[in-house]
């Protein structure tokens, strides 16, 4: 049996320790975080326009300065809001993301504001006089969100290609959205309009794509993420509709 | 004199004793198919290897150390707080862990995530540290969390290999058998026994649940020590 002094002194000492121990690691390892993160979430976007990066080039494999270099040379960003208007970089930085830039935006902050007061994200990937237009999409899967990038051709119809992540999608089953690069795959290519104009987004239709100009394979045994997964590219994409209109 | 020299080779001593707690929890006391413990993350991050593989360094790092700095501080841990005490240390290297790993491989920490967290909740760290490290010396419980760990990581590699193998007809990602699942349109290459058809129920945490109990079936009929007399 201990004094309850002795108890406290202990508990105190400890905590003091383990806290300095923590906050240390974390101040001296933040830097490479937050580059690991900037890297992670650049490769998901360009993940989204890797048909166009050459063949048989994976953005997940990309060395970390090729990935700047993409960024610095052939992309343009913008920050658009819920009329298709421009926003300005003061604006941005100003709702609180410092750097002020598209890929500063934080899209879970932003899905937790009314939607006509959202900013939205947009990264324009230029190469040989073609462009490429890849929105940022956020929704909900079965366990918690999920999130993509979707490439649109300068048609602003035809999707080029996808990329998925989620938070905490079953692996092997909705994890599939991101794990499964034939899943993404099957978005090259599809339009986001049906025969007679009308906005369709893309369907991921269980049991197997009906309309191949807009709709592609569920994942088996995922039925709610797929659901998930395309409630956000409906509500996604047609967020965007008022700026691609303004572009056209 | 002649005492400090004794304990100074008693310290990092490797006699047939360390080598039995290293090996005995990997056969005879194996924290999953005998003692029954951490049963929770063997299903849930059973699916791929690895993740399975990366978690099993992860807990063999978490057991060792958590081991070894409660068995350096027993003598002074007051009896009431002991167990917050133990918390504490296994938190800190739970997140030491996770900081590390999102600054080595940040993909892999955005996979893991949750469940790197989860380790805090392993009963096995714990109760190594209140069964074992809490009265011996701190080379004998780093020995036993190293060994607790490998015998819980073992388990966890050979489940998720059956589970990634006929759940998904691939090892470690690269397609072996079966071809590619059937939702998906564009069939690449088809790998041996192509008629193989993907369980999906391997996929479920269920299978976990038989697999583990299958492994203890198997285990049981070839150690005759395990077998209960009673």
């Amino acid at each position: 049996m201990r004094s309850t002094r002795y108890i406290y002194t202990f508990v105190l000492i400890m905590t003091v320790v383990v806290a300095l121990v923590l906050s240390s690691m974390n101040t001296v390892l933040k830097p490479i975080h937050m580059k690991n993160e900037a890297i992670f979430n650049k490769k998901a976007i360009l993940a989204a326009v890797q048909s166009q990066l050459g063949d048989n080039v994976k953005a997940d494999d990309l060395p970390d300065d090729e990935v700047l270099t993409i960024f610095d040379q052939n992309i343009t960003q913008y920050v658009v809001d819920y009329e298709g208007n421009p926003v300005s970089k003061e604006a941005v930085i100003a709702r609180g993301y410092r750097g002020g830039m598209a890929e500063h935006i934080d899209m879970k902050k932003e899905k937790k504001r009314p939607v006509e007061e959202r900013f939205f994200p947009v990264f324009v990937y230029e190469k040989n006089g073609q462009k490429v237009y890849i929105i940022s999409i956020r929704g909900n899967g079965l366990w918690d969100e999920i999130w993509g990038n979707i490439a649109i051709k300068d048609d602003f119809s035809t999707v080029l290609g996808a990329s998925f992540d989620h938070q905490a999608e079953t692996a092997g089953l909705g994890a599939e959205i991101k794990d499964n690069p034939e899943f993404s795959k099957q978005f090259e290519g599809k339009s986001i309009y049906d025969q007679e104009g009308k906005f369709t987004s893309i369907v991921v239709r269980k049991g197997g794509a009906k309309n191949p100009r807009y709709e592609v394979d569920a994942i088996s045994g995922a039925t709610v993420t797929c659901v998930g997964v395309t409630q956000m590219l409906y509500d996604g994409i047609s967020n965007y509709l008022p700026y691609f209109e303004s572009l056209q | 004199m002649a005492e400090t020299t004794i304990k100074k080779e008693a310290v990092f001593a490797f006699g047939k004793k360390e080598r039995k707690l290293l090996t005995d929890p990997l056969n005879d006391n194996n924290p999953i198919t005998v003692q029954v413990l951490g049963i929770c993350s063997a299903l849930a991050v059973t699916t791929l290897m690895k993740p399975s593989i990366i978690m099993a360094i992860a807990v063999v790092f978490v057991t060792a150390f958590s081991n070894l700095f409660t068995s350096l501080l027993r003598k002074s841990i007051p009896k009431e707080v002991r167990m917050i005490v133990q918390l504490v240390i296994i938190a800190t290297l739970v997140t030491v862990v996770e900081l590390t790993l999102k600054a080595v491989d940040y993909p892999i920490y955005k996979q893991l995530s949750v469940f790197i967290g989860l380790i805090i909740t392993n009963c096995i760290v714990m109760g190594r540290l209140e069964a074992f490290a809490m009265a011996n010396t701190p080379w004998k419980s780093f020995l036993d969390g190293v060994g607790n760990g490998m015998g819980y990581g073992i388990i966890l590699i050979i489940v998720s290999f059956f589970r990634e193998l006929l759940g998904k007809g691939s090892v470690l990602g690269y397609k072996l058998i079966g071809s590619s699942s059937e939702a998906l349109i564009n069939t690449q290459e088809v790998a041996f026994m192509s008629w193989y058809q993907n369980n999906n129920l391997m996929v479920l945490p269920a299978s976990a649940m038989f697999l583990i109990a299958i492994m203890i079936w198997v285990h049981r009929s070839y150690n005759q020590k395990l077998i209960d007399v009673s």
